[in-house]
């Protein structure tokens, strides 16, 4: 086994294991499937309807990116009895895992060693057991003569009347990864991280870290999510966060756009599956890219803001590009955080040019997020998925909605078409609620 | 060649107070910080015992000018926030917070762009009183929750910050913040296992030379009557003690019936050695080894044999490039519940085998309960003091050892114990992740 150089974010990258991918699966609002998604993603079709998963009629925003149609025994037959009680992320995370795992080979592989193989998740908690958790909290509130308040011993009663225990352990942020271990014989190092909208980015960054290192050979690393309940949708809502295109939600995540007024909530899973490269090629798997640079900051700011000149951003892409031993004008493509806030993108676009300098005219930026809606922690692993299709295809997704132009966002956003061009090396950005910055590039992959 | 690592500060909040020298002491002296809950009226409960952090105030621990920013914190920031300015404190790192709190003379001596954090966090409990406040005014007929009126009017009566207290990376947001950390960050959400993942991972960061200094560890509150509902809805709560706190959490011992719904934190200081040595700070010990694994057989239930906490041990071992019998001192996770403490005892006994009731052993949660995500942190904080001052403390209520077997636990006086090599682990009760750590004496 090869060792790891003592500044892995340094320029050494000649002598450390490399860290490929050679499956993915995806759970998304326009459907779970790999071909099928990326050609509706190619035409430029948006998964946004009216919120159904709830009653959302009254809510400010009454629209979302939901997944649709989704039946988990389509994709592991055997769920209902082997993972009774799993919370709506977990599924989808099951779903895209086993859809990555078998697009692998990893399903007919032989003589996997178990502990090698590891399990890295930016999954988020599952949604409350609403309908019993509001029974009891209007139950137990008590306006009296001294003031209104929780009356906890009736607020006891009930919750302990109306939750159910397999529900409630079922929405720790962890249980996918748990889930996903049993699943498929992963007895290897296992993590979560929450880090709001950057989680799967950062998940697939330290997996990419474990790996180069030597303690897994294999890892499922991706993200899975879903905030569309009332709650989710009441936080996002209250900080204005979301559009409220009511009347064209189709055309209401507008990254980039002049007129954008915020993102679009989704839903959904990415997962991929990363390997060591001697580890790929000794068992005869097909190699789909490579991960090579992978940067991690913190704004260290404020956490209601993104610091205003791109700190944490740029720090973020500048490490990646140095963890790769790449200039700027490496890059193809970037796969833009892009969320469709107003910040967001004014920001995210002033830190690419800080950093790409004049090459940010000329690289293809996009952002999915147009079509798909923001997945939060499982945004980061599906767009590294359609990166990974670019560099494939040699085709670039568009940002559709593109129709006014923002003097603060300037650069080539790929507009409401798809098109063909020269990928070989792609970025992908996420930044998180609070000022967490992750950023990853992948290449075609290359001996 | 990895660079090497060294434990340069240690911060924690428990039920038996603020700073690990205070708590160290209290530890020392037989006190448990366990006892009826104050924070709400727990009578509705099995339990009514939790820890509670005493004379606790968050603005103690930032400086003066975000002191506004209290409004948006759940308790599990707070906690955090106290437990990193006590860590820089400790680790005598003048950060951004203790220059503006006057607490030291500027500039900073650390590099912000190199100094980085990873702070485990649980699943954050909505401030149940507050939420139930604005769920109330939706009602519609009296007596029911309208989703309608809720959705027209109802949750105008939440902050507009309100999802910020809740989202787990908020505790490094805030402390990365105030201390001015802007390198490698994040957030591990691997329930009472996360702080372990976090300083095994920052322990990598550093390493790798990703970072230079990493604040990294755990913190949680379960004091909330969510908190103690979900463990109960488990089966998870001791209550045979009835209103004697002192004696409910009970570690691997015969009468052990659950955990203590509790709160707190640990945040340690990672330095690579070298600016360790630079700046001549105090090497509490060596951080050389890190293994983490799964559970294969269940999400939910402990394993009978402790396979996959074994499996993490041996990996921190092999990482750390140290034999089994150099092994001198057992930091424990004792959970306190039957079958918990049964697996992680089969593990201890699996890999350390005789020796897994010959050498000493420390169990704490007799004393601070379950402090969920922030659990592993102060353990390993204790675990590393107990090795720098040669001391190993009593392990509150781990008597009467269960008949099939126990480690060997101090019951009474601290007693002088010198050990090169610890070893600390910890795993989510529900999830099925694990993690050990690898301490040894530091030794230039």
């Amino acid at each position: 086994m090869k060792t790891v150089s003592p500044s892995a974010i340094g320029n050494s990258t000649s002598d450390r294991r490399r860290v490929v991918i050679t499956g993915q699966g995806w759970v998304t609002p326009l459907g779970a499937e790999i071909e099928g998604v990326w050609k509706k993603l190619l035409a430029g079709q948006c998964g946004i309807s009216p919120t159904m998963l709830f009653d959302a009629g009254t809510f400010p925003t009454l629209f979302s990116s939901q997944v649709k149609d989704f039946w988990l025994t389509d994709y592991l037959p055997d769920a209902d009895a082997r993972h009774a009680g799993a919370s709506r992320n977990t599924q989808f995370a099951l779903a895209a895992a086993q859809m990555a795992w078998n697009s692998a080979g990893l399903d007919q592989a032989l003589a996997l060693d178990p502990t090698r193989v590891g399990i890295y998740l930016g999954g988020g908690e599952g949604p409350i057991d609403f309908e019993p958790f509001v029974a009891a909290a209007v139950g137990g509130w008590r306006s009296g003569e001294a003031g209104a308040a929780l009356d906890t011993v009736r607020w006891a009663e009930l919750a302990l009347n109306g939750l159910d225990a397999t529900r409630e352990f079922e929405q720790d942020p962890n249980m996918a990864a748990g889930h996903l271990a049993v699943q498929f014989n992963a007895a290897g190092p296992n993590f979560n991280t929450l880090t709001a909208c950057a989680a799967s980015t950062q998940a697939i960054g330290e997996a990419t870290a474990l790996i180069r290192r030597g303690d897994a050979d294999v890892i499922i690393s991706g993200g899975t999510h879903s905030m569309i309940h009332p709650l989710g949708v009441t936080g996002f809502n209250r900080l204005t966060a979301l559009s409220t295109r009511n009347d064209t939600c189709l055309s209401a995540s507008r990254p980039f756009d002049r007129t954008r007024d915020g993102f679009v909530l989704g839903e959904g899973a990415g997962m991929l599956i990363l390997e060591d490269l001697e580890h790929a090629q000794a068992r005869g798997a097909n190699v789909l890219a490579e991960v090579v640079g992978y940067g991690s900051t913190a704004d260290a700011f404020r956490i209601t803001d993104i610091h205003e000149d791109g700190r944490g951003a740029i720090a973020a892409i500048r490490l990646a590009l140095t963890d790769a031993g790449m200039k700027p004008s490496a890059i193809d493509y970037i796969s833009a955080h892009g969320t469709g806030t107003e910040e967001n993108d004014k920001i995210e676009t002033k830190a690419i040019r800080a950093v790409f300098g004049d090459h940010a005219k000329k690289v293809a930026i996009s952002s999915v997020k147009s079509m798909l809606g923001h997945l939060i922690a499982a945004a980061g692993g599906v767009e590294l998925i359609t990166c990974v299709l670019a560099i494939r295809d040699q085709m670039l997704p568009p940002t559709i909605n593109y129709s006014s132009p923002d003097p603060n966002c300037d650069l080539d956003y790929v507009p409401n078409q798809s098109r063909p061009a020269k990928v070989d090396v792609c970025m992908s950005n996420s930044f998180g609620f609070g000022g967490q910055n992750d950023t990853l590039i992948i290449r075609r992959f290359s001996d | 060649m990895n660079r090497r690592v060294v434990i340069t500060g240690l911060g924690v909040a428990t039920p038996l107070g603020i700073g690990i020298d205070p708590v160290w002491e209290a530890l020392l002296a037989k006190g448990c910080g366990l006892k009826p809950v104050e924070a709400f009226d727990a009578s509705g409960l099995a339990s009514t015992i939790g820890g509670e952090i005493p004379n606790f105030k968050v603005t103690d621990y930032v400086p003066k000018s975000y002191r506004k920013s209290a409004k948006v914190m759940s308790r599990d920031i707070e906690i955090a926030l106290a437990c990193a300015c006590e860590a820089v404190r400790n680790a005598g790192l003048k950060t951004k917070c203790l220059v503006e709190r006057g607490e030291a003379e500027g500039p900073p001596n650390v590099d912000s762009t190199r100094f980085g954090a990873n702070i485990g966090a649980g699943l954050i409990c909505a401030d149940l009183s507050e939420l139930a406040g604005a769920l109330a005014t939706a009602q519609d007929p009296p007596g029911s929750f309208s989703l309608k009126r809720w959705g027209r009017e109802g949750m105008e009566n939440l902050t507009p910050l309100w999802l910020l207290k809740f989202l787990p990376n908020m505790l490094a947001c805030h402390v990365t913040i105030v201390h001015d950390a802007q390198a490698p960050s994040n957030t591990i959400t691997c329930g009472e296992a996360s702080s372990h993942l976090a300083i095994g991972e920052a322990f990598r960061t550093v390493a790798r030379g990703a970072a230079d200094v990493c604040i990294c560890g755990g913190a949680e509150s379960k004091i909330n009557p969510m908190g103690f509902a979900r463990q109960q809805l488990l089966g998870r709560l001791a209550t045979r003690s009835g209103e004697d706190g002192s004696r409910a959490c009970r570690p691997f011992a015969a009468d052990r019936d659950g955990i203590v719904a509790s709160e707190g934190g640990g945040l340690v200081i990672l330095e690579s050695l070298d600016h360790a040595t630079a700046r001549g700070a105090r090497i509490y010990a060596e951080l050389v080894g890190f293994g983490a694994s799964a559970n294969t057989h269940s999400w939910r239930e402990p394993d009978p044999q402790g396979r996959g906490i074994a499996q993490a041990m041996r990996a921190a071992l092999r990482d750390a490039g140290i034999a089994v019998d150099q092994v001198g001192l057992i930091g424990a996770f004792g959970s306190g519940t039957r079958h918990h403490d049964a697996s992680e005892l089969a593990a201890w006994r699996d890999v350390l085998g005789d020796r897994a009731g010959r050498i000493p052993a420390i169990a704490i949660k007799g004393a601070i309960g379950n402090n969920g995500a922030g659990s592993g942190a102060i353990e390993f904080a204790v675990l590393t003091m107990a090795l720098h001052q040669k001391t190993v403390l009593p392990s509150l209520n781990t008597t009467p050892p269960d008949p099939s077997g126990s480690l060997k636990f101090v019951h009474d006086d601290p007693i002088d114990a010198r050990a090169d090599v610890a070893v600390s682990v910890s795993y989510a009760l529900s999830g099925g992740q694990n993690a050990a750590l690898v301490v040894r004496r530091f030794e230039r």
